[in-house]
């Protein structure tokens, strides 16, 4: 397979209103991540654009409506939506385009404008749920987490204060990036005391409605030596989707993220990926997905991420850091540009230009994964210096 | 790269900027009412709940009882066989308590949203509905709950025609 | 076994609907457009640094070599008919008396222009290529939309001078 590597990144503030328009914060982001890599829009083959439901922005063929700010002016161009896990989505999408062989540098940016939506982008959210069969029982977003979780903390006897500890940590992170929105100093008594929202799920368990735009620029390897001293390669892409009868699943456990995970590690000859993986940016829109999801990747064991966390191992000088970036939970949620952000995040860790933020060591492997829709979809992707 | 950008792109607003026009901005009400067709499966399903029972799919291929009712299996891909009755009782899944409505705000009585494992269904087959009847602090998972109905003369082939589950006695 | 709905009585549908509403920022070139009209009565466009391509409305960015366009300008709200149509119903489908003219009129010197209504003219007297200017509100009734242009009209020319 040929090789594709990331060679730019850029992204917009994260912010919970933007005056920019959704197109404005593309172009931000896009254009800081052509400066990066030294290129052009002259450069660009194709684009790939990732943003989630139309309704969120209210703008119908937000793709289309995108593209200008995205760079597609002329150019080859798809928008992808898998719901939350658009964002890593987003560049496996790049990645097939240049892996194809048909084309040789994709710029992939990644959007979203939730500010817009009122009184609450959770109004768009509901439609998720079956109109039929569940809509007329008046669900909001938050029930499907708040299943999940206790299904989750019930099945392993985790605690809240546990799981409490991942908010802590992420919005701790989210100090140190300056784009973030929520980076704070917390207590596990600070999230446990915030609005029970729906239990067990506090306010200061969730991530924020954002805006904000990310964008990387993904080239064939020919192209990278030339333009880059340090292309970040993409070492394994996975995805995978389970049923949408979300209530026949055992929600306990993310098999569609193992899934996803097992794809990616295996084109990537990764056999351990505990002690093969050096840095992760699992999607945390909630503090117990980051574990869920921890174990859904394998880099655990089932009911184990808690422990990780409590041992200090998963913070950004442990021995697998986790979300050093400040993560959904403290550098903001505008869905697909925060599963790209974590991208960004991989690509500035790996060739150690990431700040304050920087996690010891020059981690050599990192893997960004979001997750979406009715709980079903993981997306996954292993980027290596 | 990142550490040399000391300008981040991206202009914050307040809500205030908004609502006093210091920023220009367009309202737009989405104008769309929708009608959504239950299909087969659970055209009957809302049927049978009208007449106060709770109907199933049998899948030939895997042999599960599918619960929403569905005419065909997602996992062996095939149509599936024959309708089947299950109980109107079964065993709480997972549950939550619920103190906002879907805007964020503040409900005066918690709902109590769960997934139930319907027995007569497969394993795992549970659907969503509504816990009732029991305080929120007895909720608990591996619960044991009956269906409480409408009257007849009340119910109206929806998925609300069920009002709640309550524990069941001893369960 | 596969079932068709026979009974014209079982065919159920579930209504609903999404709750909810838009606010869109005008965005940061649109707020300079915006403010053009609601303050000045003019239109404004912003000209590419890098290309000079001249957009109108005005635009953050090129869209074509995608650099940063210029502060945006006054530029005279005059244009040419560049297509048009006659709307006879509104969006509910009801009959629209008199009908309403739309055309996209393309705005001298820029390489953009925008959709909006066309007054003070007979329906069957416009053609493409017609030259228009907009019509503004008075100061006191703009809010800061597109509809403070109350609609563009034909130009009228002075007669020549001999
Ligand atoms: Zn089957
Ligand atoms: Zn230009």
């Amino acid at each position: 397979m040929a090789k594709v590597a990331v060679v730019g990144a850029g992204m917009t503030k994260f912010v919970r209103r933007a005056q920019e328009t959704g197109r404005e914060l593309s172009w931000q982001a896009a254009k800081m991540a052509l400066d990066s890599a030294g290129l052009t829009l002259k450069d660009v083959d194709a684009v790939v654009i990732g943003s989630a439901p139309d309704a969120f922005d209210g703008v119908h063929m937000k793709g289309e409506y995108l593209a200008d700010g995205s760079g597609a002016w002329r150019k080859p161009c798809i928008r992808n939506f898998v719901g939350g896990a658009t964002g890593v989505f987003a560049p496996i999408q790049g990645w097939y385009h240049i892996a194809s062989g048909q084309f040789d540098t994709v710029l992939v940016v990644c959007e979203e404008k939730m500010s817009s939506c009122h009184p609450h982008p959770q109004g768009a959210f509901i439609t998720i749920f079956d109109h039929t069969t569940e809509r007329p029982l008046g669900p909001n977003l938050l029930w499907i987490f708040a299943l999940e979780m206790n299904r989750y903390m019930t099945v392993h006897g985790i605690t809240k204060e546990e799981i409490a500890l991942v908010a802590v940590k992420n919005k701790k992170n989210a100090l140190d990036h300056p784009c973030a929105q929520l980076g704070e100093e917390l207590t596990v008594e600070d999230v446990l005391n915030s609005e029970v929202l729906a239990w067990p799920v506090n306010r200061l368990d969730v991530s924020p409605a954002s805006d904000g735009a990310a964008a990387v620029v993904m080239c064939a390897e020919h192209v990278a030596k030339r333009v880059s001293d340090k292309p970040v390669w993409v070492e394994g892409v996975g995805w995978h989707l389970d049923t949408a009868y979300w209530t026949n699943r055992d929600l306990y456990y993310p098999r569609y993220v193992e899934y996803a995970a097992r794809m990616a590690y295996e084109m990537a000859g990764i056999k351990e990926p505990r002690k093969e993986i050096h840095i992760v940016e699992p999607y945390d829109p909630f503090d117990y997905k980051e574990l869920h999801h921890l174990e859904g990747l394998l880099l655990c064991e089932r009911g184990g991420a808690a422990r990780l966390t409590a041992d200090g191992v998963t913070q950004r000088d442990g021995d697998l850091p986790v979300c050093p970036s400040g993560g959904l939970l403290g550098v903001g949620n505008p869905i697909a540009a925060a599963g790209l952000m974590k991208v960004c995040e991989l690509f500035w860790q790996l060739r150690g230009e990431a700040g304050k933020r920087q996690v010891p060591g020059t981690p050599r492997r990192g893997l960004a994964q979001a997750w979406g829709d009715l709980m079903q979809v993981g997306t996954v992707i292993i980027l290596g210096r | 790269m990142t550490v040399k950008i000391k300008e981040w792109p991206g202009t914050a607003l307040s809500s205030r900027d908004i609502e006093e026009g210091r920023v220009l901005t367009v309202r737009h009400k989405l104008k769309a009412e929708y009608a959504w067709d239950a299909g087969v499966a659970i055209g009957r399903y809302l049927r049978e709940l009208k007449n106060g029972r709770l109907v199933a799919r049998r899948c030939g291929g895997c042999d599960r009882i599918l619960l929403p009712p569905r005419m065909f299996c997602e996992q062996c891909f095939v149509p599936t066989d024959e309708w089947v009755y299950v109980e109107d009782t079964g065993t709480v899944n997972t549950f939550s308590i619920c103190y906002v409505r879907w805007d964020v705000a503040r409900l005066k009585e918690p709902l109590l949203p769960a997934v139930i494992n319907v027995d007569g269904a497969s394993p795992g087959m549970g659907i969503l509905h509504l816990l009732g009847e029991v305080r929120p602090e007895d909720v608990h998972i591996g619960m044991r709950v009956r269906a409480v109905w409408k009257s007849p003369g009340e119910r109206e082939g929806a998925i609300t025609d069920i009002k709640y589950w309550k524990p069941v006695q001893g369960g | 076994m596969r079932e068709k709905l026979t009974n014209p009585e079982h065919v159920r549908t579930w209504p609903g609907s999404i709750p909810v509403e838009y606010v869109y920022t005008a965005g940061v070139a649109g707020e300079a457009y915006l403010r053009a009209i609601k303050e000045r009565g003019r239109l404004a466009a912003s000209a590419c640094l890098g290309c000079g391509t001249k957009y109108l409305p005005p635009r953050l960015y090129c869209e074509r070599c995608f650099e940063k366009t210029g502060e945006p300008r006054d530029v005279e709200a005059r244009g040419t008919v560049e297509t048009f149509t006659v709307a006879h119903r509104d969006l509910e489908g009801r009959q629209l008396e008199p009908p309403v003219v739309y055309a996209f009129v393309r705005i001298d010197g820029t390489a953009g222009g925008l959709v909006h209504r066309l007054g003070e003219v007979d329906p069957g007297d416009v053609h493409i290529g017609l030259e228009v200017e907009a019509v503004f509100l008075p100061p006191a009734q703009r809010t800061g939309s597109i509809l403070d242009i109350a609609h563009f009209r034909p130009v009228r020319h002075r007669p020549a001078a001999t």
